[in-house]
């Protein structure tokens, strides 16, 4: 064979190869699993995520039939560029225009989540819908209402055969589709991720480096792990008044439990405001001055929020702040905020 | 020969104790069905909606809603074994408007002589956590639980009273609600409000044959006991109980609601 000869068929099979590649569809993927999480609490076996699953989840998510006059969808009170939280938003802004008691919570890594909502009131994935819809202030509508719409409508029931194998459309695989969007908004790409992972893009300046020691050492204890949460339930000092929300005690009734909220992600942070179970702190700024200055005494504020001499909060110096807020901005996952599988 | 016959009769002997145990056995092999009736009262006469009766504390009401969850049910014999309805076919929600719904069928119970049986008001811990596929009938929160299930601290109405009286606050329509529910949580502790009935019948027994009747367990129950014994409960002090503290009075209150009237086959 003449040297020519062999480079032009060397050419038509490199060119066969990657004309092959370039028709290759990119693989569904479904949600991953970071090496520095811990192991996922969601069972996926019992729900596996699957293209069409996940491609009926986010179209309910985004679907206005699930409120009672077709006018909110989940996608309302959770943005996806704010990390599926709701910007500017204190409380939960509902149909009607009316407003819950409690702060849009970011929905990120509820694969790993233990207990929802601020009070921890559902205690799997696929029942928290249920709860949106339900509520008088937000979806104000009948799950079994919800159902009949969608079996009604002329999309509905052939993505639910592609994903359940069944036009069939009821209680479980709407829950489980919606759990399979959800589960999929995994954030673990941000720079802290990177350097945590020694993976390139992983930089941390000197500030940064110094206020991810002095969060190990202050803040860690609750905002465990790199969920950056225990997903316990805490009273964090915020008030000494609990008549408008007991929070945990609500649900627990247990006397113990008045007045704690759960311990939030501090992931994507930034993007998350306004902060708090009520909303009522705007910036990081203040959440710093109110864990070391302005944490209020009750019966049940968390005892690693008092000091050995009795004086309440966390001692923070002024470098300390700047240095912990210069480390939060590490958390933001500009792959996850700006993901386009994800938003509306 | 005197061998012979002296074995022919043993013989004999031994094939008829097979004989007799085996006939014996027989009376007790096979599966039949055992009818539960929850005959809603109200003191000595039977509850009706639109009613007006007076409780322990003298209160004047009426009831619109007496819904209850009744579920792992367990039938006991005379001698002590017991049969356990197979867990999820032991879920029922008995509705105060709908008769059909407290008369229970339970299906394939081994035949004996029963006397007892034992059952929780409300859906158990393992059932009140267990995957959203596993809950499908009155156990579905979107539907069949209709009115019965709290999303937001997810788990089942197991009691659900609403009526009306004079002493109930006339700006909410004079209206009554004791919704109980609680199983103790899935993660960390909260209120449990899950009751164990157990029921011994004085001297009648549900006779379980193949082919045979079916026997019926009769119970009472009355939906005044909610309102004493241990706790004599004001409608005027608590009109509404939606899951609180106060629940754990009610479910007290009403663990003592239901009697095994009788049986009969």
């Amino acid at each position: 064979m003449k040297k020519s000869t062999f480079y032009w068929y060397l050419g038509v099979i490199v060119l066969f190869f990657t004309a092959c590649k370039k028709d290759e569809k990119v693989l569904f993927t479904g949600p991953f699993v970071p090496s520095n999480f811990p192991q996922p609490t969601y069972d996926l076996s019992v729900n596996p995520v699957t293209e069409a699953g996940f491609s009926l989840g986010k179209k309910l998510f985004y679907e206005k039939l699930l409120s009672r006059d077709t006018t909110i969808n989940c996608g309302s009170c959770h943005i996806s560029f704010s990390a599926f939280s709701h910007p500017e938003h204190p409380t939960s802004h509902g149909i009607d225009n009316q407003f819950g008691r409690r702060n849009s919570i970011a929905i990120q890594n509820v694969l790993w989540k233990k207990g929802f909502f601020w009070d921890g009131g559902v205690p799997n994935l696929d029942l928290v819908p249920l709860n949106a819809i339900t509520s008088v202030v937000e979806m104000d509508e009948d799950p079994a209402r919800v159902l009949e719409k969608l079996r009604q409508h002329p999309a509905y029931p052939a993505m639910f055969k592609a994903a359940f194998g069944s036009e069939e459309i009821n209680t479980a695989t709407f829950l489980q589709a919606l759990s399979q969007f959800m589960v999929t908004l995994v954030s673990a790409n941000s720079r802290y991720d990177h350097y945590v992972r020694g993976e390139p893009g992983g930089d941390l300046n000197a500030e940064e480096l110094a206020g991810l020691e002095v969060f190990k050492l202050k803040c860690a204890t609750c905002h465990a792990t790199d969920l950056f949460t225990d997903h316990q339930y805490r009273n964090n000092g915020l008030l000494d008044d609990f008549s408008f929300d007991r929070g945990r005690n609500e649900v627990s009734q247990l006397p113990e439990d008045i007045g704690k909220f759960q311990v939030p992600s501090l992931r994507n942070i930034v993007s998350t405001d306004p902060y708090m179970h009520n909303g009522k702190l705007k910036t990081l700024e203040k959440v710093l001055e109110h864990y070391s200055s302005g944490v209020k005494e009750s019966p049940t504020l968390d005892p690693l929020l008092r000091q050995a001499d009795g004086t309440l909060g966390i001692p923070l110096s002024e470098k300390d702040k700047t240095n912990i807020i210069s480390f939060l901005k590490t958390l933001t996952d500009e792959d996850f905020l700006r993901d386009t599988r994800f938003s509306e | 020969m005197k061998k012979l016959i002296f074995g022919a009769l043993a013989l004999f002997t031994v094939i008829s104790t097979f004989s007799a145990c085996k006939d014996k056995e027989e009376d007790l092999t096979g599966f039949g069905s055992v009818e539960i009736e929850f005959d809603n009262q109200a003191g000595s006469s039977k509850l009706e909606f639109g009613t007006y009766y007076t409780n322990t504390a003298g209160e004047t009401l009426l009831f619109t809603t007496f819904d209850y969850y009744i579920s792992n049910i367990v039938l006991i014999k005379e001698d002590g074994t017991k049969y356990v309805v197979p867990k999820n076919e032991s879920y029922f929600l008995c509705k105060g408007n709908e008769a059909d719904t407290r008369l229970i069928k339970i299906d394939n119970v081994p035949a004996g002589d029963y006397t007892k049986l034992e059952f929780i008001v409300g859906v158990d811990s393992a059932k009140s956590v267990s995957p959203i596929s596993e809950r499908t009938g009155v156990l579905d929160p979107a539907t069949g639980a209709n009115g019965h299930y709290w999303s937001w601290n997810s788990g089942y109405i197991f009691m659900k009273m609403e009526g009306t009286s004079p002493v109930a606050p006339a700006a909410t329509g004079n209206a009554f609600q004791y919704h109980v529910g609680l199983f103790g949580g899935y993660d960390s502790p909260t209120l449990n409000n899950l009751k164990t009935i157990s029921l011994t019948a004085s001297d009648e027994v549900a006779i379980v044959r193949e082919g045979g009747e079916t026997p019926h367990f009769h119970l009472y129950v009355d939906a005044m006991e909610i309102f004493g014994t241990p706790n004599t409960i004001s409608i005027a002090a608590k009109p509404f109980s939606h899951g609180d503290a106060f629940s754990s009075q009610l479910s007290a209150n009403y663990a003592d609601m239901f009697v095994l009237d009788h049986i009969h086959n």
